[in-house]
């Protein structure tokens, strides 16, 4: 199980009538490749996308369009259209519910790991697989699952868990608070359950084989930052998921045996309930000291793939690659301290809450520090403007436009003005929604060719790019002014208060801007799916990057390379060095074959590296040997 | 179509850890999480007052005193095996387990003594919380019991001894693990009552 490599590959080709030829189902289904099981994500992914999206496009109708007679819905949404052609008020909770939490766990979570984890991490350190295959597919089918009793609870009479998606007690406890909360709730705490066990199983896969199975030469300070984002959101995954689990186990207590752990003093219809002790202050500790880490587990590695793409594309080595590092490390160990600064409204010590506004402003250092260095990376650099590229650049312009407005909500002062309004969802929906969605886009556009041997179509990117770029903005940034008036979110309609009804114009234009972006979107899937099967047939390093995942032949089998794991002696972002004949030198090249560009440092590893590589050609005469 | 690919370990591979070993250690950091956000969760919310007061199982300390000798046991299984030792492996591993059932016994008992004490698991949180933390351990426990199990019978297949330590070692940790979470869970108990 430890690092492996071929050495009868010789053999292996000469006995081909021997080889083990998988079927249908462990091929497609009960695959045990990384690569395989990365598809699995991605596509699932996608769906979970579309149907997050799609609800999204309702409430944005009923918000927009207050008056619209949605008659036409009645075949998908049945009854809960009533008869004067109106979005039923709870259902409407059950929307924004169930978008919040299909996005943040099943599409950025699942969707932008599950995919990029389980694809690059083998390909870049050079490993056969994950450290364990088995966990890997386990992993996934629980996500699947979890996807399954999700989707089960949007058919329910009652509907779907409608207590936003931080699922905040008593609300979420008590079945008489909303319908939301009987059968629906129940579905979507046993969906995060076994949402929670996909999670920690691919965290713990991630993690071990970053740390166990990187092929020779590739040390931590030769890794891409793709591969450093992944494995510390895995960490970070790794140590606020069971603290949920905790959170939810509780809850499930509370709902369904009659505890008291987040209920107190508590009349329905004038009656008490028997709950007495319990402090719903406490689910929001523990729920947030997940939720705000997950914020990181969302972004960290589309800030990986950004990395990785914009420094490729502007034929440039990434600026300051270990304040890369660095900081990354820094929001990692910060992620964990700050998580009350989503309750500074909940009544806790206001002296508590100036704690973690302090710690909260401190997250700004390490993000400036990467924004800074992409834009250094992006200065004078030779820019390929692929679509991959203009992902990340409109990643990066998301962080600044949507990091700023967290300035302010992060000062416990200005939340009290701030919190719950549109300003908190135009602010989360640019930084971490939108940002982390164009960080996985970016994903798809560069890694296409190696997950399917073909390229996508660069002009229809280019099309879906400024569609949604634009989109993005002219869906949020009006969400500001809406915020600042003081609107809340969650609220059904936008004509109840007097001092709301002048945003009914503007919310018109943010629905429009919203379908206009969920529409261009199909242009990306077309895109995919012709592709997948008509593409033009992509070179073996179509972008000429430096990663390991490029040494590997076009369509990769399970074992990703045919012949040794390629050694690395380099590291990744060795683009246009000065003296050397190309424009990039793969991790692969070792210091020895390219002594007109080697810095004088590095002319020193070169003695170094020539011993090494001597002790390495003696294993492998010895393993040609013993076959 | 894909090709399965035979290869073969490196002799020289500077590998730290056995990958498998490695994920066990992982998963026990997610069991610390878990038990740190409820522990920590009985101290924010002992500290908001309307506690209920009430005296912690004496048996406790028996279960307590159980699950010490229970990863003796198991260590002394552990060092026979080192040196193919089968029949005092196999002892070793039998008492860890029944051992190691006895305290979940005792923790049933612990139980018993609540209700009679009159503290349940539906009531004031002070309660409802010793009966998560001691239930939850005990499920942990469990798993714990039947991967002992699993070993005990692979023992009876002659696959392990000194050279194919893997499996146990993973055991071993994992039991001493549960041993001590079960005395920093007793300990935290009686610090904070």
């Amino acid at each position: 199980m430890s690092t492996a490599s071929v050495a009868n590959h010789g053999a292996a080709h000469d006995h081909g009538d021997h080889e083990h030829h998988d079927n249908f189902v462990t091929k497609y289904i009960f695959s045990q490749d990384h690569k395989m099981i990365a598809k699995q994500y991605l596509v699932t992914g996608m769906f979970w996308a579309l149907l997050g999206g799609f609800l999204s496009v309702l409430f944005r109708l009923q918000l927009g369009f207050p008056e619209m007679d949605m008659s036409f819905l009645r075949p998908i949404l049945g009854g809960w259209i009533d008869e004067t052609g109106h979005l039923d008020p709870t259902f409407y909770l059950a929307l924004v519910t169930m978008h919040g939490t299909i996005m943040v766990f099943f599409v950025l979570t699942a969707g932008l790991s599950g995919t990029f984890s389980n694809f690059l991490i083998p390909l870049q350190i050079g490993a056969r697989d994950m450290a364990s295959g088995f966990m890997n597919m386990l992993s996934y089918w629980l996500f699947f699952l979890s996807g399954v009793i999700m989707f089960i609870s949007l058919f329910l009479k009652t509907g779907p868990a409608s207590g936003g998606w931080v699922v905040y007690p008593p609300l979420s406890a008590l079945e008489q608070a909303i319908p939301g909360s009987g059968l629906g709730m129940t579905l979507w705490l046993v969906a995060m359950t076994f949402f929670i066990a996909s999670s920690l199983m691919g965290g713990i896969n991630y993690i071990t084989t970053v740390i166990n199975l990187r092929t020779k030469g590739m040390s931590f300070s030769k890794l891409p930052l793709t591969i450093w984002a992944f494995f510390l959101t895995a960490v970070i995954g790794l140590l606020s998921f069971p603290v949920l689990f905790a959170a939810a186990l509780l809850l499930v207590f509370d709902r369904s045996f009659g505890t008291s752990f987040y209920l107190s003093d508590i009349y329905i219809g004038g009656e008490a309930l028997p709950n007495t002790g319990g402090s719903p202050v406490l689910y929001q500790h523990l729920f947030w000291f997940l939720g705000h880490p997950e914020v990181y587990i969302v972004l960290l590695p589309a800030l990986g793939i950004t990395s990785e793409v914009i420094a490729t594309n502007s034929r440039k080595p990434i600026f300051g690659y270990k304040a890369m590092i660095i900081s990354l490390l820094g929001i990692t160990v910060l992620s964990f301290v700050v998580w009350a600064h989503h309750m500074f409204v909940s009544g806790m010590n206001p002296f508590l809450g100036s704690i973690f506004m302090f710690l909260t402003l401190i997250i700004a250092v390490p993000s400036a520090v990467k924004v800074f260095n992409y834009l250094t990376t992006l200065w004078r650099g030779n820019l390929i403007f692929t679509p991959a590229m203009l992902f990340s650049i409109g990643l990066v312009s998301f962080f600044i436009s949507g990091g700023l407005t967290g300035i302010f909500l992060g000062s416990s002062a200005i939340d009290i003005q701030l919190h719950d309004t549109y300003f908190v969802v135009a602010h989360f929906h640019l930084v971490m929604g939108s940002a982390s969605f164009f960080g996985m886009i970016a994903g798809v556009y560069h890694w296409f060719p190696k997950m399917f041997g073909r390229m996508m179509d660069a002009k229809l990117g280019y099309i879906h790019f400024w569609i949604t770029f634009v989109g993005v903005y002219m869906v949020f940034f009006p969400m500001h002014y809406i915020g600042i008036a003081g609107f809340p979110r969650r609220y059904y309609t936008f004509t109840n208060f007097d001092f709301t009804n002048m945003y009914t114009d503007l919310n018109m234009f943010v629905s429009v801007a919203a379908i206009i972006t969920f529409a261009a979107q199909f242009i990306f899937l077309f895109n995919f799916f012709y592709s997948m099967y008509k593409g033009r047939k992509a070179t073996l390093n179509p972008w000429q990057s430096n990663t390991l995942e490029w040494t590997t032949p076009l369509h990769p089998g399970h074992g990703n390379w045919p012949g040794e794991i390629p050694s690395v002696y380099r590291w990744p972002y060795d683009y246009s060095k000065p003296g050397a004949e190309e424009d990039f030198i793969p991790q692969t090249v070792p210091l020895s074959a390219t002594p007109e560009s080697n810095l004088p440092h590095e002319q020193e590893l070169v003695k170094v590296e020539l011993e090494i590589m001597k002790e390495e050609e003696d294993v492998l005469v010895s393993n040609e040997a013993k076959h | 179509m894909e090709k399965e690919l035979k290869y073969v370990d490196l002799v020289d591979q500077p590998i730290a850890m056995h990958p498998k070993k490695f994920a066990l250690w992982l998963f026990l950091v997610t069991i610390v999480m878990i038990f740190a956000a409820l522990t920590s969760a009985y101290i924010v919310r002992q500290s908001e007052g309307n506690w209920l007061e009430y005296d912690l199982p004496t048996i406790f300390w028996y279960t307590s005193g159980i699950v010490i000798v229970s990863s003796i046991c198991l260590q002394y299984a552990y060092s026979a095996a080192k040196k193919d030792n089968l029949a005092g492996l196999r002892i070793g591993l039998g008492l860890a387990v029944l051992f190691g059932i006895a305290f979940l016994v005792g923790q049933w008992y612990s139980w018993v003594a609540l209700v009679d004490e009159n503290v349940f698991f539906v009531g004031n949180p002070s309660g409802s919380f010793l009966y998560v933390f001691t239930g939850l351990h005990a499920v942990h426990l469990i798993s714990g019991v039947i991967f002992l199990i699993i070993v005990l019978i692979s023992t009876f297949r002659y696959k392990v001894h000194s050279k194919s330590m893997n499996t146990l070692e993973m055991a071993t940790t994992f039991w001493h693990f549960l041993a001590a979470l079960w005395l920093y869970l007793f300990m935290f108990l009686l610090l904070n009552h």
